[in-house]
């Protein structure tokens, strides 16, 4: 399943690392965050994308703690 | 400015004038090194308490090279060697770096959403007593009826219920065309409303209408990166890491070599001169200019291009664009208007056109066949021509039509026919459907009904070549309609009689054939050719304001049927690599230089910082280049 959020990213160089931290996590198939979009792209195994998308906003407080997110 | 812009531009100010304070106190007073300190410790707490507790929480995550990690040892390095002037300078510029960066990044995303300037801010409902209440257009449902008042944007897309007007597409495809609607034709939500009152069944509500999906292209478009923009934050990873080591060597190995006397003559070896040096390597190390300014152009070349009705899906495809090496066409309804017209006429001897004409759309004045309907359209509508004078038309299968018009007996259509009734002609040269006709047995000349070739088709194929791109055209009609067709536009290569696997042979064939580096375009309606698009690097739907199947087809949209748009395209797309590759070498070359300045003690902390935030600030303004539209 895919999906878009709204997000805040301060820096570009954060967004860049926040994608890396995603895309590492477990169950992620894809993700894309766009610093000029304020987006976030999450492909993320069906059964557990809940579990996967609560991992990634946790990823990504931990790189960048200014992280906000749309849910 | 946002709320959190002004705060820190506030902070930005109040550390300003606490620095000069620090100052002149530091300059009238000779303070011991702990007043000093203490005096300097205010501004810069004040400019940078926040980066000090993103490094500490960065330290704490296990995510230590960042910027705020660099910044902060870099200035509590200074402070520590006493030099609190540059250690405040260098936050103070660092944080107005990052605010000058992030507003002309919100300015930017701003601009874009305001030259786009389609979305609508309202809907007028109409209720069942006829009254208007101005809604949000995102509370109208489907099947509710809105009225687009004279000079407004329509809000949602719907069916003309009453009302007649002319609608002004420029903003969603670039050109100011204008087109008129009338009750039960279709209208598209972000065109403007020329100068009648409409009433408009909604039929899509405001998330699927074309407004709010084009919107969601453009803002998605960013999350689809192109190579480069990928490259740039590897790059980044490693960048940091590396400088800092090259920082830490230069603050440990000299000062060790002097000890050990191995230090060329003339070198210091004072520790505090090449930890200062090292301090100096980790503020030129921030890889930020590159970092913001490359997705920046790319943001910048995709809103741009939409300005002009041209939807980009990602940076990949600008940077695949920008490559174009082959551009492949369909023929109907991309170079052509994919409608039966009449091209040329050419009467017998002393038979005037309009005779000729005249004749022929009268004897096919009952006939529902499309090539009646363009003589029709050439000529005169039957009741222009007044009807009653032809009768007893006969339709002569495969071959015509026989009528009576004003007593004389008429023929229209092909060359079987006259040869059949042996009436002598001249045979037409030339692509597309040949009529015949005669009167009285007298052949009165011939009409030729082709799908002609849209007016800007030929200067569009001259520019690609101009450009340097190679053009091929690929048609399922017959060779010999194609080629004429072909010889006109002046393409490099055709390919006709395929069938729609053939079409995705002969690209196949094409992308083998092409140079490595080089992309193949692929323009078609979008509609018919779903596996081409798929195919080709870059696939373009043309003509694609209305059909949602199209946009989701394609990698590039072009809203209008233009296919001058696509040389566009190309140029904008190759100005937005221009501006990337300009970047990146203007910035890292910058930083390379600084590098060296520091490490032999030319370049202070001053330089470095200005360096720094002078190159992100350059690199940033020529990325904002790309928002200017391109014609």
């Amino acid at each position: 399943m895919q999906k878009k959020f709204n997000i805040e990213v301060d820096c570009a160089n954060c967004a860049a690392k926040i994608e890396n931290a995603i895309k590492a996590l477990d169950g992620v198939n894809e993700a894309s965050v766009s610093f000029m979009g304020q987006k976030l792209l999450l492909d993320a195994d069906d059964d557990r994308f809940d579990a996967v998308l609560k991992a990634a906003v946790k990823a990504a407080k931990k790189v960048e703690p200014d992280f906000e997110i749309e849910l | 400015m946002t709320k959190k812009q002004k705060k820190t531009l506030r902070r930005i100010l109040i550390a300003a004038a606490l620095s000069v304070c620090a100052a002149l106190l530091t300059l009238r007073y000779n303070f011991g090194w702990y007043l000093a300190l203490a005096v300097w410790l205010v501004p810069y707490l004040t400019i940078g308490y926040d980066v000090l507790r993103k490094a500490l929480l960065g330290i704490k995550n296990g995510e230590v090279f960042d910027e705020n990690f660099l910044m902060a040892v870099a200035t509590v390095g200074a402070m520590a060697l006493g030099e609190y002037g540059e250690g405040v300078a260098v936050m103070l510029f660092y944080q107005i770096g990052e605010l000058f960066q992030s507003y002309a990044v919100g300015k930017s995303r701003r601009s874009i959403t305001e030259l786009m300037d389609i979305r609508p801010d309202t809907a007028n409902l109409v209720g069942p007593d006829g009254a208007l209440t101005t809604v949000d257009p995102e509370a109208v449902k489907v099947g509710d009826v809105i009225a687009v008042r004279p000079g407004e944007k329509v809000p949602l897309d719907g069916v003309v219920t009453s009302g007649a007007s002319t609608l002004n597409t420029a903003a969603l495809t670039g050109e100011s065309k204008p087109r008129s609607v009338q009750p039960g034709d279709e209208i598209l939500s972000g065109c403007v409303n020329g100068e009648g009152l409409l009433q408009v069944r909604v039929a899509k509500p405001y998330g699927e209408s074309t407004v709010a999906k084009i919107l969601e292209l453009v803002e998605n478009s960013s999350l689809k990166k192109a190579k480069v923009e990928n490259f740039i934050t590897r790059f980044a990873r490693w960048y940091t890491p590396a400088v800092c080591l090259a920082a830490l060597v230069l603050a440990v190995l000299p000062p060790l070599a002097g000890l050990a006397g191995l230090l060329p003559a003339g070198w210091p070896a004072g520790w505090d001169v090449w930890v200062l040096r090292a301090l100096t390597f980790l503020v030129i190390s921030c890889p930020c200019a590159l970092v913001i300014s490359i997705p920046l152009t790319f943001f910048g070349g995709i809103g741009g291009a939409s300005r002009s009705g041209i939807l980009v899906k990602g940076g990949n495809y600008l940077e695949a664009l920008a490559n174009t090496g082959v551009a492949v066409f369909d023929k109907t309804g991309t170079l052509t208007r994919g409608v039966f017209e009449v091209v040329d006429a050419a009467p017998a001897d002393g038979v005037t056109e309009r005779e000729l004409g005249a004749a022929a759309a009268l004897a096919e004045s009952y006939s529902s066949h499309p090539i009646a309907k363009s003589l029709w359209a050439a000529y005169g509508a039957p009741q222009a021509l007044d009807r009653a004078r032809a009768a007893d038309a006969q339709e002569e299968a495969g071959h015509g039509v026989c009528a009576r018009v004003d007593g004389a007996e008429v023929l229209v259509g092909n060359a079987r026919l006259l040869e059949d009734r042996g009436i002598a002609f001249v045979p037409a040269e030339g692509a597309g459907t040949v009529v015949y006709v005669a009167r009285d047995g007298r052949f009165l000349g011939s009409i030729r009904i082709g799908d002609s070739v849209k007016p800007g088709a030929a200067a569009a194929i001259a520019a690609l070549k101009g450009q340097g791109v190679r053009t091929v055209m690929l048609t399922g009609d017959a060779e010999s309609a194609a080629a004429p067709v072909a010889a006109a536009l002046g393409v490099d290569e055709v390919h006709a009689g395929l069938l729609p696997a053939d079409k995705v042979a002969q690209v196949e064939r094409l992308l083998a054939g092409k140079p490595a580096k080089s992309n193949l375009t692929f323009a078609g309606d979008g509609i018919n050719d779903a596996p081409v698009l798929m195919r080709a690097d870059v696939g373009v739907a043309m003509g694609a304001l209305g059909s949602d199947a199209a946009i989701e087809a394609a990698d590039v949209v072009l809203m209008d049927d233009d296919p001058a748009k696509l040389g566009l395209a190309i140029r904008i797309a190759r100005k937005c690599m221009r501006i990337v590759y300009e970047n990146i070498v203007f910035a890292l070359g910058v930083k390379a230089l600084f590098l060296l300045l520091g490490a032999v003690g030319v370049a202070n902390m001053w330089w470095a910082v200005f360096a720094d935030v002078g190159v992100m600030v350059l690199a940033v303004l020529n990325a904002t280049r790309m928002l200017r539209p391109m014609r």
